[in-house]
């Protein structure tokens, strides 16, 4: 097995006296889709915020190709060669694609004073990048970004993180916002990345979209890692269970069965069914 | 494009034109930010051209809504930068009276050089634009709130002081050469010097914001601070050089004022807090930041001084002007949402 682009371990986080992380140890190897799941309020997004250097973990190491790393900002996480693509795109609706793919490293040209934007040359790239992820739509270069689609815009961010350099690529809920079409394509420019030897951090609800690109998995439940397995070790309705909040749909189904025992055999009517969600529900 | 791609393109895109046709001139004059604007200068322009007659239309005319334009101007061109990135700037109007007191206390009151006096007077720009974006970066008080305090305060205390200092809330100087040339004269006895003031910071803060890279980081910063952040954009860094660059304009104008009529006066300057925002909006900068063109403020400010100059040269009473620029105001907003809309619903077209 390859050597990990990224190690984490025993990584925490906390805001103030709130733990939103314990101890988390990660591995994420070039080539790979780590899956990351959980749910709502799991500690995916801090976690996310940790691994591209919005925030500072609280204690745990980082290493980058098996050299210790700190992350103070995101720009040091880039420059680690971590990039990470929020849901939208990050992209900048009112900015020409050009401009957008370049922002913060903008392409210059001239001298001294006269130095400026190389406004054509960023068109080209950026239109390129785009193009070489299968988005033929995009042409040119000087077009708004709010014209383009979810999708590609989702195009734009990943050929943008990759044109830099990026090798650990973090995507948050990319497929959320999307129609099956635009969602499928996106996969299968994650899958392109993967190809390039890039790891990709897929965060998603979707255990179909999951399935279908990722290698390793990791389900986050209540800041803890409640399961790291590879691919083929579980099998989808497990996944499902995990991410629907693991043990309490367990117990859930449980009390089902006991209520099923009681009532000889009867499935407990939807009202009484949703007394014994409710009674389920965390009372964080 | 790398020809290994093109297995991964949805076979219904194939058909998609690469070159785009250079003919659609108007309908991407259309889709540019500052059509609107043009529009509506234009319109004031044969407005009043047609109402105020050959009068409007004579140097004299023309030298009264250029001066007016050319004041605003060197301050809405920075406001509209720091409003293209999101923030406010409120404070202009104190800023400006500051500095003016400033010059005019140092060298007409104490009698030291007019150099010392300017200097002194921008540098107190400077820093209450300082000021402003650090408070503003760093307490994360909405910048409204933030400049409305500093013109307020500002206000206040550029009263109390020149009542202390002199015992009056007006001072004259006498500027003399070469400051007075430099700032405060009139050419041909019509046309301020100041409007090669704006037409500099027009020159200087159009290639800053549209040819520069520091363009492209104030058109991220306004359209998504915190995407701005994740490329490594210095935020803070970029609106406190945005805020003092706002109060910098405010003060220069405040220079050129007191230059220019030779004194003064406390309470100058608070017409420009709104005066320069609406010149910006009528020119397409969006209240929430992230879209605007420095020509757009141009044409927004040409507008604003037309309107309110104009009516002068129509025989009606001058009260209708401020009518004028309210409707005037809210028309251009509807309008420059609706070219927006369009330079945002672009795609490219496909062969039939």
């Amino acid at each position: 097995m390859s050597e990990p682009l990224l190690k984490l371990t025993d990584v925490s986080k906390s805001y103030g006296a709130t733990a939103v992380l314990h101890d988390i140890s990660l591995e994420v190897r070039p080539g790979e889709v780590l899956c990351l799941l959980g749910d709502n309020g799991a500690g995916k997004s801090t976690l996310i915020k940790v691994l591209s250097g919005f925030h500072e973990p609280t204690s745990g190491t980082f290493e980058v190709d098996g050299k210790p790393a700190t992350f103070k900002s995101p720009r040091d996480a880039g420059e680690h060669g971590i990039a990470c693509v929020h849901q939208f795109g990050g992209t900048f609706p009112l900015m020409s694609i050009g401009r957008s793919f370049f922002v913060g490293a903008e392409p210059t040209k001239g001298w001294g004073p006269l130095r400026r934007f190389d406004r054509k040359f960023a068109g080209e790239v950026a239109v390129r990048e785009i193009r070489a992820l299968g988005i033929t739509r995009v042409t040119d270069g000087d077009r708004l970004v709010g014209g383009l689609s979810g999708g590609e815009r989702q195009a734009l961010a990943i050929g943008r993180a990759v044109y830099f350099g990026a090798n650990v690529l973090i995507l948050d809920e990319p497929t959320a916002a999307l129609g099956v079409k635009e969602a499928a394509h996106v996969l299968r420019i994650i899958m392109q990345a993967r190809q390039k030897g890039i790891a990709v951090i897929l965060v998603t609800h979707n255990v179909t979209h999951a399935m279908a690109v990722g290698d390793h998995f990791a389900v986050l439940i209540r800041g803890t890692l409640a399961a790291d397995f590879r691919k083929g070790e579980r099998t989808r309705e497990e996944i499902t269970d995990l991410m629907a909040g693991g043990e309490a749909m367990a117990e859930l189904e449980a009390e089902i069965e006991a209520y099923q025992r009681e009532h000889a055999g009867q499935v407990p009517d939807p009202a009484e069914l949703e007394q014994l969600a409710d009674h389920q529900k965390p009372t964080a | 494009m790398a020809p290994v791609h093109t297995s991964t393109a949805p076979a219904s895109d194939g058909a998609t034109v690469p070159s785009e046709s250079r003919g659609a001139a108007l309908g991407n004059l259309v889709r540019r930010p500052e059509t609107g604007a043009l529009i509506g200068t234009l319109s004031v322009f044969v407005f009043f051209a047609i109402f105020g007659g050959s009068q409007f239309l004579s140097a004299g005319g023309t030298a009264s809504w250029l001066n007016v334009a050319a004041e605003l101007g060197i301050i809405a061109i920075p406001v509209g930068l720091l409003m293209i990135s999101g923030e406010l700037d409120l404070s202009v109007g104190s800023v400006l009276a500051s500095s003016s007191m400033t010059l005019a206390i140092v060298s007409g009151h104490w009698g030291a050089p007019v150099g010392l006096g300017i200097l002194l007077a921008l540098g107190l720009g400077l820093l209450t634009g300082f000021l402003n974006g650090l408070l503003v970066t760093r307490t994360g008080v909405p910048s409204f709130v933030v400049t409305l305090a500093t013109n307020f305060g500002l206000a206040g205390l550029t009263l109390g002081l020149s009542r202390v200092i002199t015992g009056t809330t007006s001072v004259a100087i006498d500027p003399g050469s070469p400051a007075k040339e430099l700032f405060g004269t009139l050419l041909a006895n019509k046309f301020e010097v100041a409007i090669f003031w704006w037409i500099g910071v027009v020159l200087v803060v159009g290639w800053m914001l549209h040819a520069s890279r520091y363009g492209n980081w104030i058109l991220a910063v306004g359209g998504d601070t915190v995407s701005a952040r994740a490329t490594g954009i210095p935020v803070p860094k970029v609106k406190i050089a945005l805020f003092m660059g706002s109060a910098l304009g405010a003060a220069l104008v405040g220079v050129i004022q007191t230059l220019l009529y030779n004194s003064a006066q406390v309470a100058n300057g608070q017409a420009f807090v709104f005066n320069s925002i609406i010149a910006v909006v009528i020119g397409g900068v969006l209240l929430t930041g992230g879209y605007g063109s420095v020509v757009g403020v141009v044409l927004g400010t040409l507008t604003f001084a037309i309107v309110q100059q104009g009516i002068y040269y129509t025989g009606w009473n001058s009260d209708w002007a401020s009518l004028i620029l309210g409707i005037l105001l809210l028309a251009a907003v509807l309008m420059n949402n609706t070219f927006r809309k369009m330079a945002l619903s672009y795609a490219p077209k496909r062969k039939a």
